[in-house]
């Protein structure tokens, strides 16, 4: 892993309300050796507003930034945002698959994009470049109590043909990494379901509904925690839970962080590190859980001896009793 | 050299976008043509009256028609032009409606492409030489590929015509598709039970020989004499001894195998019989979970079995048997659930597809006729039948209606309130198709007495909620979004074609269509034929059909079959390759190239050895005559001569 350099696009909610994304984010690439480096004088991805008007004037914007990273030496961008992931990609694969439309994407740049970098998600990077022994090799502490719903959103793995990562319906990158870094995943089925995306602003109350679902379906599966990767998602499921609560009449306080942030913490890096005291809704019970891995072996050690006591206590009866039994019949 | 042309109308379908009179009068300036003229329907009864005339005042003695594709009606014209006295052979078709008027609108352009490919026509027929057909001896035997209803219904309709009959059937009973059925729509006849005596009536037809659990190795030969080797597959069982008695069954230790029969419902035994009225009714391991075979040791079965059947050392066993005419009857697959993604892709047990509900609903099905849901065999009382699971959906390749669908639903609907007075059932559908005798008033039936609610709109997606599964769908007729709290979900997964099913087609010669069905010889006219003659359709294995569809076609078959076996002999086809054999050079790479193994080494007297082609094996494909280095084999009436005729036809200027 450590030759290999990944250009790094934040993005701009990694520079905002998604500060925490891009902290633990780097925290934790820092503890797996992967080496990434911000393309210098980046600019707006292309994501929602230009693509709702434009195809080649959002690829123009997308690959304004890819032609930065190609001429930085890079051959892969590992993008944490799915939305600017997905501006990416859709710019990529179209001119690398169509010349004419790259000819007139290319003719709205300064430079020509030649379509020699590959956007990954850091997801991805983390599922298939480092791997999910690596990822387990950094351990250090445990989240014993918390069962994590694992939340993808709608975009990260779809539309198939764009993404072309993980399975489009049944999504299970996230929950192998959570899995590999020790912490219990539930069976949740609304890992794609819409979060209201950015329709937060003119129809709120259809918003708050779906987040409402989603919230409502991670308690359903058991879960008390729910692990996103997108800024949007976290957005929607966070900062406005309150919201929900009032307009549902529910008083749900389920802390929404991100992947990183939970791989983060069982990597023993600090809460600070990783910007938890940013989410909303507060996950401070998590980070109190938290303990070493020694501190588990021995706390299930006790456990275990606990449970061999109480068997052994309970076969002695059982003996006890048979022989009496087997007394009185002598008598 | 006299030739006579005779230009088609086709009523509008050729004059509409060709000038057939401009033609007649260019063709006119063909040396060679003596008579050319333009008629309404050349195919007509006075169509042809008017060519025999032509033929006979203008002493014709070749004849061009331009008109449709000589697969409509080249037969036809050969047997006009031979009622007049000519050889069968000088007839040439310029094809002027499928390969010209259809395709194109440009009147202007048509003509001209039409007067080209008449003068080609014609350049060929003046190269014809006459040919006659030999005759050779039909083996009236008949193979039956499936043991289905189709298949069954071909069998013994042939079998009571008299005819020995091979039926071959791959699993180890007869009885397809319809066994596994519980009830049969629209009369709720029980299934089995009207099948039941059909499977008896085959296995005690003395003219009937039942290869069960046996499959198509090979096919050689022609029609009238085909070779057939049969793979009897391995049963580990000797079905000689064999009685059916179960005993095996019951001891076998192995409890989880995989049950093929109720499409996995339940598991089954390693040994078994697969349902109480199989036929034939033996006992068959599974090796794949045996213990015998997986761990090396067990021998329950061989130990308990009371005629000492149990033999695990069995292989498989190759048998040939000798035939004159085939009919495919080989069935229809299911699509994989792992196809839906959205409704779980087979990982809720809860969701189940519309096969695996009739063995739920089936009194000798796994759970004895009660419905209970797999997961924990608790009754459900919201049951939702999602229709469409993959039909007419062009994004799954599947663009297609799967036919009978729809009539199921509705039947399960009616069923599944029978055995559950208390539950009730929805229907996600995107149209309901029942279009045959007394189905659309069952379907009503389903929604008006039974109570099923009918919603329009397809199914988005399906997830588990603690015990239940939430289906989400559309209601379009409302225009809202609709979610059911369901128990049981039951998909009716498309139809396919039956797996393995290209690969019996190359085995025999047939064409098969994008999705693998067997393709007729024509959609109207000719629908249980194949374009390989001998070979015959029946069932599903053509397209999706229902229960009398299938029927009807076996019998169909099989009345085919009686018709061509009416015949002692058969005339055979002369456009068959043949050798010169001064010119050979006895290379055999005809032989080595030819895909039916027609060609065979012949020694003259002198020493040489050269080529010889077996002329009722040949199916005049052509191909060892361009693998020939030196043009010593040659098609009959596709000679290199007669191609090249055509070429310089419209190669002049």
């Amino acid at each position: 892993m450590a030759e290999k350099e990944y250009a790094y696009y934040a993005g701009c909610s990694l520079e905002g309300t998604a500060v925490e994304y891009d902290m633990s984010m780097r925290q934790v690439f820092k503890v797996l050796g992967v080496n990434i480096r911000e393309p210098d004088d980046w600019s707006c991805c292309g994501s929602t507003p230009a693509h709702t008007v434009d195809h080649v004037f959002a690829a123009a914007l997308a690959a304004r930034n890819l032609t930065i990273i190609e001429k930085m030496g890079a051959d892969t961008v590992t993008v944490p945002c799915p939305s600017c992931l997905s501006a990416f990609k859709r710019a990529h694969l179209g001119m690398t698959a169509d010349e004419s439309f790259k000819n007139e994407v290319n003719e709205l740049l300064d430079e020509p994009y030649t379509g020699g970098v590959v956007p990954k998600s850091t997801l991805q990077v983390m599922f298939e470049d480092v791997g999910l022994e690596a990822i387990a090799s950094k351990v250090t502490h445990a989240l014993p109590g918390l069962i994590v719903a694992p939340y993808y959103g709608c975009i990260l793995t779809r539309p198939p043909e764009i993404a072309q990562f993980d399975d489009p319906e049944n999504p299970i990158s996230m929950d192998k990494i959570l899995e590999a870094v020790g912490i219990k995943v539930a069976d949740y089925a609304f890992k794609m379901e819409c979060c209201g995306a950015a329709f937060g602003v003119p129809k709120k109350d259809m918003v708050n509904q779906l987040t409402y679902r989603v919230l409502s379906m991670a308690l359903d599966a058991g879960a008390n925690c729910i692990a996103v990767a997108c800024p949007l998602c976290q957005q929607n499921l966070d900062l406005r839970q309150s919201q929900v609560n009032s307009t549902m009449g529910s008083s749900l306080t389920i802390p929404i962080l991100y992947f990183s942030q939970l791989v983060g913490l069982t990597y023993g890096l600090s809460p600070k590190e990783l910007g938890i005291d940013k989410l909303v809704v507060s996950a401070d019970e998590i980070v109190r859980s938290r303990i070493t891995l020694e501190e588990l072996a021995q706390r299930e050690a006790k456990v275990k001896a606990a449970e061999a006591e109480a068997k052994a206590a309970a076969k002695s009866k059982k003996v006890q009793v048979k022989e009496e039994d087997s007394k009185t019949e002598e008598t | 050299m006299r030739v006579g042309v005779f230009i088609c109308h086709c009523g509008s379908n050729i004059a509409g976008t060709v000038d057939v009179a401009r033609a007649a009068a260019e063709l006119r300036k063909v040396p060679g043509v003596a008579f050319a003229t333009n008629y309404m329907y050349t195919c007509s009864e006075p169509g042809q009256e008017e060519i025999k005339q032509a033929i006979q005042r203008e002493h014709l003695d070749r004849i061009v028609v331009a008109a449709c594709s000589p697969r409509m009606h080249e037969l036809t014209f050969r047997r006009t032009i031979e009622k007049a006295g000519l050889n069968r052979y000088f007839l040439e078709m310029a094809n002027i409606r499928e390969h010209i008027s259809w395709v194109g609108l440009d009147k202007e352009a048509n003509t001209k492409k039409a007067i080209e490919a008449i003068k080609m026509a014609v350049a060929k027929v003046m190269q014809n030489k006459p040919l006659y057909s030999s005759s050779f001896k039909v083996n009236k035997r008949v193979l039956v590929i499936g043991g289905g209803v189709a298949g069954m219904q071909a069998a013994l309709d042939c079998g009571d015509g008299g005819l020995e009959v091979v039926l071959v059937e791959k699993s180890p009973s007869v009885g397809g598709m319809m066994a596994r059925l519980d009830k049969t729509f629209p009369t709720i006849d029980c299934s089995i039970c009207i099948l039941g005596p059909k499977m008896v009536d085959v296995a005690q037809h003395d003219k009937i020989k039942l290869y069960a659990y046996s499959e198509i190795e090979d096919i050689k030969g022609y029609v009238g004499n085909y070779q057939v080797k049969i793979r009897r597959k391995a049963t580990y069982v000797d079905w000689t001894k064999c009685t059916g008695c179960g005993l095996c069954m019951e001891k076998c230790p192995s409890k989880n195998s995989y049950d093929y029969f109720n499409f996995g419902v339940a598991p089954t035994r390693a040994i078994n019989i697969p349902f109480p009225q199989a036929i034939p009714k033996k006992a068959k391991i599974d090796p794949n979970y045996c213990r015998q075979f997986t761990r090396g040791k067990c021998g329950v079965c061989a130990k308990i079995c009371p005629t000492g059947a149990i033999n695990y050392e069995m292989e498989d066993e190759i048998v040939t048997e000798d035939v004159g005419a085939i009919i495919v009857a080989s069935g229809y697959g299911l699509i994989d659930m792992d196809k839906f993604p959205e409704y779980g892709g087979g990982r809720y047990p809860d969701v189940i597809t519309g096969i695996q509900y009739e063995r739920l609903l089936n009194a000798s099905g796994p759970t004895e006729g009660h419905i209970v849901r797999p997961s924990d065999h608790t009754e459900p009382k919201t049951v939702v039948f999602v229709s469409c699971a993959g039909s007419r959906d062009k994004s799954l390749g599947i663009p297609y209606c799967s036919n009978f669908c729809c009539m199921y639903i509705a039947k399960q609907a009616i069923l599944t309130k029978d055995h559950i007075p208390d539950s009730q059932s929805y229907v996600f559908y995107m149209d309901i198709r029942s279009p045959g005798k007394g189905y659309d008033e069952f379907t009503r039936r389903a929604q008006e007495d039974y109570g099923a609610k009918y919603i329009r709109g397809r199914v988005s997606r399906i997830y588990p909620k603690g015990k239940k599964l939430i289906v989400v769908g559309a209601d379009t007729l409302l225009g809202t979004q609709v979610e059911i709290e369901a128990d049981l979900v039951v998909l009716a997964t498309a139809v396919t074609a039956a797996p393995g099913a290209a690969q019996l087609a190359e085995k025999l010669h047939i064409s098969y269509d994008t999705f693998g069905f067997y393709v007729e010889s024509h959609p109207k006219l000719r629908p249980v034929e194949t374009n390989t003659s001998g070979v015959f359709l029946a069932g599903a294995a053509q397209g999706p059909k229902d229960i009398p569809a299938s029927v009807g076609q076996g019998s169909a078959a099989a009345s085919k079959v009686l018709a061509l076996f009416s015949k002692d002999m058969l005339e055979s086809d002369p456009a068959v390759a043949k050798v010169n054999e001064n010119t050979c050079v006895g290379c055999l790479k005809c032989k080595l190239t030819c895909p039916f193994g027609a060609i065979q080494e012949k020694e003259l007297r002198g020493g040489k050895v050269v080529a010889s082609v077996i002329e009722t094996v040949c199916a005049g494909c052509g191909v060892c005559t361009s693998t020939c280095p030196c043009g010593a084999i040659q098609l009959s009436h596709f000679t290199d001569n007669q191609l090249l005729a055509e070429v310089n036809a419209i190669c002049q200027k």
